[in-house]
């Protein structure tokens, strides 16, 4: 065992490298559900937003662009669940379910003939000196932009539902949707927002995959990171921080066992294997001990007429 | 006069699709543990597929099934193409051994194909390569190029095959370079590029100047490129998009002469269940182009152990090799039987670590 083999500051920014995905493919999800729909198509979206963002940066050179691009795609994918559920009121289980597998097949008819190429690099944010600080700026300053703005939707996110008019009106829908409607509130518009958010935030995080960790085009590159965002959202008990939590948790734990398996660590390699998800299910269990419980129209179809 | 119609075409329908069913075209199923585009294990039993259709034109018809998982999920797959009428199914990853069999018992008149796997039946059939021939050469040149002295290995599964591949490099290795040692990571999946991505990494970070994979996506070799000095192998395909550098050389499943053997061996009612394991000789194992990035003088040596194996003269595993924990597993000059390689559960001497049970 040679622990001294890791580089904790290489280490960390491969940790937060890993949890990025999860985390804005999770609360983009957390918004959603929030409004009251469950969303199971967080997988196709990303793989679209993922494919969409590698073409585009590719054929653009900036991987920017590439990010709006992967928000856009996974917005568009969005609109077709957002049609289906809240327009032709099918079953939502049903439609994320059918728009994973539509996700899934469209992204790799999408990127045929990306396979094997080298997107541009995404730089790290210029973030001037505080970049050069001993230790505390390679972890903290040392990142791409995305990172920061994961950890900013998630601020946003937080103060929009806890402390607005809209973040209220959002809650209210997702709480008891005839209430909501009998108020004037517009639940379909509100909800149809949402999922375009969720879409945006799926494709974000699907692009970081395909842009940044790996990176390259390869189908079916998201790997079911998708429903481990899902599966985050409820461990988190809907709560942003939370999702912060159990996403930086789950990533960091992920890359520190990989990266202690290399060391040579003397713990059996099935442990190591297994501890991303005990850990986060445990931590994230222990802190929903307080009573939280799922927007009450979670999942429910509505219908004005109802 | 309108029901009679439909009587009467109905009638001719049935007519129509019973001839169709007379010379019905033989029907291969393939089960994919990944999609065709993975760029390496999957993609290549798909190369196998298309020259099946290649080669037999109307006469077969094949279908495939991608991204299955190790499962109950997969014996619902080969159960449907049972269902659809596949005559023959191949079965492509060492996790859909036990699935295999249990399907099989239920279609007797179905043949099936399993690969990498060691449970045969009746209408089950075995077949698979001897990567570890491929392993010998990258391990001599990863011994070769190495400045670290470390050479990292991403490893899938710890089951036999998987282990075999890291004692043929490691032995290779370490014969041209006593001073290597390997940090081997068990990512437990055959494709995820995110995961095999960041063990490459990982792995990079710890020191290593070699990555050697075997997973299937070409996520590691993007990972190493984007490190700049670290050198790789393509894994089950070429990955030649990757050449000259990282990817110096590959090894590269060539299955497509085998599953057109035995296409035509179903069509021409000689099929058996048969064990195969072939490599470098028949050329089931290919090495793919060593690049320049290799010193001309490493090359021609690959060239030559790669030549030895071919004619029969050289064996990978030719002993005195010792276990891990010391003990004599083969004498002065002896060979590995297949037996021992096929259910290799030990690391040999000079790896360190334990393998995962």
């Amino acid at each position: 065992m040679d622990l001294s083999s890791i580089n904790p500051i290489l280490l960390i920014a491969a940790m937060i490298a890993a949890a990025t995905p999860i985390l804005l493919a999770a609360i983009g999800e957390l918004v959603v559900e929030r409004a009251g729909v469950l969303n199971l198509g967080v997988e196709g979206m990303m793989i679209t937003g993922a494919v969409c963002g590698f073409i585009i940066a590719v054929n653009t050179g900036s991987p920017t662009v590439g990010f709006i691009a992967a928000a856009i795609g996974g917005a568009v994918l969005s609109l077709l669940f957002a049609f289906l559920t809240q327009v032709a009121l099918a079953n939502q289980v049903a439609s994320g379910l059918a728009l994973t597998l539509f996700g899934l097949g469209l992204s790799s008819l999408m990127g045929q003939s990306y396979v094997g190429i080298k997107p541009p690099r995404a730089e790290a944010t210029p973030l001037g000196p505080l970049a050069d600080i001993p230790v505390i700026g390679p972890i903290v300053f040392g990142h791409d932009l995305m990172v920061y703005l994961g950890l900013g939707i998630v601020a946003g996110t937080w103060a929009v539902l806890k402390f607005t008019r809209m973040g209220l009106v959002l809650r209210a829908v997702g709480e008891n949707h005839d209430a909501a409607h009998a108020l004037g509130y517009k639940v379909k518009r509100i909800r149809t927002l949402a999922i375009l958010f969720g879409g945006a935030c799926a494709g974000l995080g699907g692009a970081y995959i395909s842009l940044i960790r790996v990176p390259q085009w390869t189908e079916g590159m998201t790997a079911g990171v998708g429903w481990i965002a899902l599966a985050l959202v409820v461990f988190a008990s809907w709560k942003p921080w939370r999702v912060l939590l159990g996403a930086y948790l789950f990533g960091g734990i992920t890359q520190l066992q990989l990266n202690l398996q290399g060391a040579g660590v003397a713990i059996p390699v099935e442990y190591l294997a297994m501890s991303p998800y005990i850990v986060t299910i445990i931590v994230l269990v222990i802190l929903s001990a307080d009573k939280s419980r799922a927007p009450g129209s979670l999942g429910r179809t509505f219908h004005a007429s109802g | 006069m309108k029901f009679t119609t439909l009587v009467a075409s109905a009638a001719l329908a049935l007519g129509l699709a019973g001839g169709a069913l007379a010379d019905d075209p033989t029907k291969v199923g393939f089960v994919y543990v990944g999609p065709v585009g993975d760029g390496g294990w999957t993609y290549e039993h798909d190369q196998g597929r298309q020259a099946v259709e290649a080669e037999f034109g109307d006469a077969v018809e094949t279908v495939f099934v991608e991204n299955v998982a190790e499962g109950p999920d997969a014996e619902r797959v080969m159960t449907q193409m049972a269902l659809d009428g596949a005559d023959l199914i191949f079965t492509t990853s060492f996790g859909f051994m036990d699935p295999t069999i249990n399907v099989a018992a239920k279609f007797p008149n179905v043949k099936f194909e399993h690969a990498t796997g060691y449970k045969r039946a009746d209408n089950v059939s075995t077949y698979s390569a001897r990567f570890y021939e491929g392993r010998a050469v990258q391990g001599h040149i990863a011994g070769k190029m190495t400045e670290s002295n470390i050479i990292g290995y991403i490893a899938s599964f710890p089951i036999p095959e998987v282990i075999r591949g890291i004692n043929s490099a490691y032995l290779h290795a370490s014969k041209v370079n006593p001073d290597v040692e390997f940090k081997i990571i068990w990512v437990y999946t055959w494709f995820d590029p995110a995961k095999e991505a960041d063990a490459a990494k990982a792995l990079i970070d710890q020191g290593a100047d070699v990555v050697l994979q075997h997973t299937d996506s070409t996520a590691p070799q993007a990972a190493a490129q984007e490190a700049g000095n670290v050198m790789t192998f393509g894994q089950a395909s070429d990955m030649a998009q990757y050449a000259p550098y990282p990817r110096v050389s590959s090894i590269i499943d060539n299955w497509a002469p085998y599953y057109v053997e035995r296409t035509r061996a179903v069509m021409e009612g000689t099929w058996e269940s048969v064990d195969t394991w072939d490599g470098i000789p028949t050329g089931m194992v290919e090495i793919g182009e060593i690049t320049d990035a290799v010193p001309a003088e490493v090359k021609a040596e690959a060239e030559a152990m790669i030549e030895a194996m071919r004619t029969g003269e050289y064996h990978p595993f030719t002993g005195p090799i010792n276990k891990q924990d010391g003990s004599a597993w083969l004498a002065e000059g002896e060979v590995a039987d297949d037996g021992t390689l096929a259910g290799m559960n030990f690391y040999i001497e000079g790896v360190d670590g334990d393998i995962p049970q």
